[in-house]
């Protein structure tokens, strides 16, 4: 265990983005972004293909050059510096493996940039593969390395130089299924063991939930909305985060009434009751989540519908209900035995009005 | 034979139940085995063997090579050969770095004129150069003229050797800058932002990652370039260098007889040296791929230029494409003088060197155009049939097909020459003429020899194929022939056009194996005619306006194979999307 005690010394730090624009041509790739990580935190990059995650990281780790704005890593600016000054550690998607150079060597390469003395070196090297289960291998050459080992192979290379931050581009895509959540998890596990501030690139919603402390989530070169992964899934600050994370059904309509009648008017008809004080901008759409809605036979409160088809999941049976104009989809725990909807049917859907958002765009 | 074989192809192609299309494959393979066994694998092994061969007693023994290593002239050929490939490397080399890093490291206009002067020097057969670079670089050439003029100088440029490595590494450098310059672009950008990452910078960030990562593409050009040069016979020859090893096994054959010994001991020299050369290629080449980009962004980062580096930059390719360039001006210029010798530039001009080669020695042309056309059919032949058995079928050693065609890289073409010498001179024809005199013997040489190339280019185009796209159409009734006539061979067309072109363009310049094998003027190609122009003061004219013609011809089917490649790849990329 001392070889992790002596890896995580290195002091944990914040990293503090102001006001970041970023052009390439006449492309506005990063809009005015501005980001507080905490000492420590693994936090999450999450968006779609081209919504300027990546850019964003590869600008933290000096590869990229903003137009306008400031980052500071543990207090110090390093906007003017060259990545090689910056000593913040990147692990590439593509794992970048050196490869005329054996595993032992990739992994010296950042200490002998350093010039640490050469026991101090295959000292940190020992503990940085031993870290990452890989001490046996250390004379391969990386084509000789499966997708997992190089994996953990440019980490190591990366915390072997205890770098003040840890950044992860997409490091999981080049995995296979299984690999790729046992690799997260052993992720996780020592990130949490070195304390050091990390930030993870994605694009995939369930990797970022299943590991982040806190995820912002991108697109189109701009920050949506900050948070840790329940609150970005149970309240999302626009459509996109809604859609985003997890699914979400979107109604067009329009609040109408008052007090114990106040209800969202569903374009095309039906009409679901929701709280008094509920916060209805001007073209906002109604957005709940398909386990909060229930169906039943037609009767009371709920806007009715005919089933239009139906898809079992295993737990849930989620049904697809048209409602006015729009389909919503209702998922229903699944019992062996109960009753069920076929479709054609035709149904009353009834909606917890604390469940309900209304987001504008 | 060639013939023979193209039909036992078809054949294979046409037949519908597996058992006759097992039939087919047999005969296809019979058929190749026996092309290759007759007109590569047994005149090599004759050359080996006589050259282990005690010349009276035909006992196997070594004093053969004890009497080269005796000889002077031969040491001393042997040390000149070596000599001027090391140097042509060199040089080759310092033409090619500048030029591979500025077009992978910075942004600027020059990348598109570097691009096109990578391929201009290669379409001129670099003997055809020789002469011309005499008369601009030579003792009394065009530059030491002026120089001596000026400031009283001469620079030895074409002296001996120096004009044999000058020549050659003018020729050559392309080699170097192609492979460099892909190895260089190869390079995920990746591989160099994470040592940047690790705090590794400037000529380091070079020493340690950038250059050990291109070393393969160095590597594997620069040893093509030791290869040719070590090989070359005409070159030479034409400048007048008689003590290096091709010359010698040349002149030994030619003066003494088919009987010396000395002419094989060469060639085994010469083999030897392909061999290692291509060795050391294929070691620096391979598990290359992991190197190579992958997801997320290729090739080195760029950057721009100020206005010094800028200006240096551009002073650099000038001078590299007026070097270049030279052969071709000089063979222009020679082609259409009246008379240029102690001058600068020559003293008149006419076109009656062209009406004299498009006139009387019209032969050499049509001779040309006929033999590399007809190697160049042959190539793709053999090259298709190839590329499906080794690809499309699972028959025990169909490798072997594959390994047999490309060992022709490692017979220099005068070993090649003086095997079918040997092997054939005794055979006749029906007619009574002696098969090595016959001029089919010259295509069957020049097919040979390009045979490696195109098999590559049709290899290359069947793995395109997607076997499901075959699969698909057995699926919906196609009989294998017809699958393959439908399917497959219209979407490599690309791919065989390409190497039906690069047997083409190379065949029609080739000169070692065609000087052995020419026996009678009326026979031989444009390459030949070029030589014994070029022997005469009288026929330089008429030599370089049939240099010029060759240029042509080489530049523009590599231009409409170019053409042909692009028409292809938006035609799939058009059926793709």
């Amino acid at each position: 265990m001392s070889a992790n005690d002596n890896l995580s010394r290195a002091e944990a730090a914040d990293i503090r983005i102001e006001g970041v624009n970023l052009s390439y041509g006449k492309t506005h790739v990063l809009k005015d972004v501005s980001l507080a990580i905490e000492p420590g935190e693994f936090f999450a990059f999450l968006g779609p293909s081209g919504c300027g995650k990546t850019t964003l990281l590869r600008l933290i780790a000096g590869f990229n050059v903003a137009q306008t704005g400031s980052v500071r890593i543990g207090g110090a600016e390093v906007a003017d510096l060259p990545p090689w000054k910056r000593d913040v550690g990147m692990v590439f998607q593509s794992y970048a493996l050196w490869p005329h150079m054996s595993v032992a060597r990739n992994v010296a390469f950042g200490l002998e940039e350093r010039h640490l003395p050469r026991d101090e070196i295959v000292r940190r090297v020992d503990e940085a593969l031993e870290l990452v289960e890989l001490k046996h291998l250390r004379d391969r050459k990386p084509s000789q390395l499966s997708g997992g080992q190089q994996q953990r192979v440019a980490l190591a290379r990366t915390i072997a130089v205890r770098p003040k931050v840890l950044l992860l581009d997409e490091p999981l895509s080049n995995l296979d299924a299984k690999m790729r959540v046992q690799v997260r998890s052993e992720l996780r596990e020592l990130q949490s063991r070195l304390g050091i501030t990390t930030i993870f690139v994605t694009h995939d919603q369930e990797e970022a939930n299943s590991i982040c402390d806190r995820v912002a989530v991108f697109n189109d070169g701009a920050i949506q909305q900050v948070g840790t992964p329940i609150e970005l899934y149970d309240r999302p600050a626009n459509l996109f985060v809604a859609n985003f994370l997890g699914t979400a059904n979107i109604l067009d309509g329009k609040a109408a009434g008052a007090g114990e009648a106040r209800r969202f008017e569903v374009a095309g008809g039906g009409h679901f009751v929701i709280p008094a004080d509920a916060p209805v901008e001007d073209g906002a759409r109604l957005v709940f989540r398909p386990q909060d809605a229930m169906i039943g036979l037609p009767a009371g409160e709920g806007p009715a519908g005919a089933v239009v088809t139906r898809e079992f999941l295993g737990a849930t049976m989620r049904y697809v209900v048209r409602i006015g104009d729009g389909d919503i989809m209702i998922d229903v725990p699944h019992r062996a035995g109960a009753a069920q909807f076929q479709p054609g049917d035709r149904v009353g859907v009834t909606l917890d009005p604390a469940r309900a958002m209304f987001l504008a765009r | 034979m060639a013939g023979a074989t193209g039909m036992s192809v078809l054949s294979a192609a046409r037949v519908a139940q597996p058992g006759t299309a097992m039939m087919g494959h047999w005969l296809a393979i019979a058929g190749i085995t026996g092309f290759l066994g007759l007109f590569l694998v047994i005149p090599v092994a004759m050359v080996i063997l006589v050259a282990f061969q005690d010349p009276s007693t035909g006992a196997v023994t070594l004093v053969n090579f004890a009497d080269f290593l005796r000889n002077d002239l031969f040491l001393r050929a042997f040390r000149n050969s070596f000599y001027v490939s090391i140097m042509s490397v060199v040089w080759a080399s310092i033409f090619a770095l500048p030029l591979a890093y500025f077009t992978t490291r910075f942004e600027f206009r020059g990348a598109a004129i570097v691009q096109t002067l990578g391929v201009i020097p290669l379409i001129m057969p670099p003997f055809a150069g020789a002469v011309a670079m005499q008369l601009i670089f030579g003792r009394n050439g065009s530059i030491n003229l002026l120089l001596g003029d000026w400031f009283d100088i001469n620079i030895p440029f074409m002296e001996g050797l120096n004009g044999v490595i000058f020549v050659q590494s003018v020729h050559y450098f392309p080699f170097i800058l192609i492979n460099l310059t892909a190895s260089l672009r190869n390079i995920d950008r990746a591989m160099e932002e994470a040592a940047q990452n690790l705090g590794c910078s400037g000529f380091r960030l070079f020493r340690r990652i950038v250059f050990p990562l291109a070393m393969p593409g160095f590597v594997a050009g620069a040893s093509l370039v030791f290869i040719k040069v070590f090989d070359d016979l005409a070159t030479p020859l034409l400048l007048n260098v008689k003590d290096m090893l091709a010359p010698q096994a040349y002149l030994r054959i030619t003066s003494v007889g088919l009987k010396d010994p000395t002419g094989y001991v060469i060639s085994v020299v010469l083999i030897v040296f392909s061999v290692l050369s291509l060795f050391v290629a294929s070691l620096a080449t391979r598990g290359q791929d992991y190197a190579t980009v992958q997801r997320g962004g290729g090739g080195l980062a760029k950057r721009r230029m100020n206005p010094a580096q800028a200006v240096l930059a551009y002073a650099v390719i000038g001078l590299i494409l007026l070097l270049v360039l030279a052969p071709h001006l000089g063979l222009g210029l020679l082609s259409l003088a009246t008379i240029w010798s102690y001058s600068p530039l020559p003293d008149g001009y006419t076109l009656d060197h062209y009406a004299r080669v498009l006139g009387e020695s019209w032969q050499f042309i049509s001779n040309t155009l006929l033999y590399a056309s007809l190697a160049g059919l042959i190539d793709v032949v053999l090259g298709t049939a190839i590329a499906y058995l080794v690809l499309r079928t699972k028959i025990a050693g169909r490798h072997w097909l594959d390994y047999m065609a490309s060992a022709a890289l490692a017979v220099p073409g005068v070993v090649l020459g003086i095997g079918y010498l040997r092997a054939y001179y005794g055979v006749s024809l029906p007619s009574g003429q002696s098969v090595t005199s016959f001029w089919f013997i010259i295509v069957i040489a020049l097919a040979v020899r390009r045979l490696p190339y195109a098999l590559r280019a049709c290899m290359a185009a069947m793995q395109q194929v997607s076997v499901s796209l075959e699969e698909a159409a057995e699926n919906l009734g196609a009989t294998k022939a017809r699958t393959i006539r439908r399917i497959v061979v219209p979407l490599m067309t690309g791919g065989i056009v390409a190497g039906f072109v690069t047997s083409f363009a190379t065949a029609a310049v080739e000169l070692s194996a065609t000087m052995m094998l020419v026996q009678n003027t009326s026979d031989a190609p444009l390459a030949y005619g070029l030589y014994v122009f070029m022997q005469s003061p009288a026929g330089r004219g008429a030599g370089a306006a049939l240099g010029m013609i060759a240029v042509l011809i080489v530049g523009l089917s590599t231009y409409l194979s170019t053409v042909l490649a692009e028409r292809d790849r938006a035609a799939k990329a058009g059926a793709a999307t």
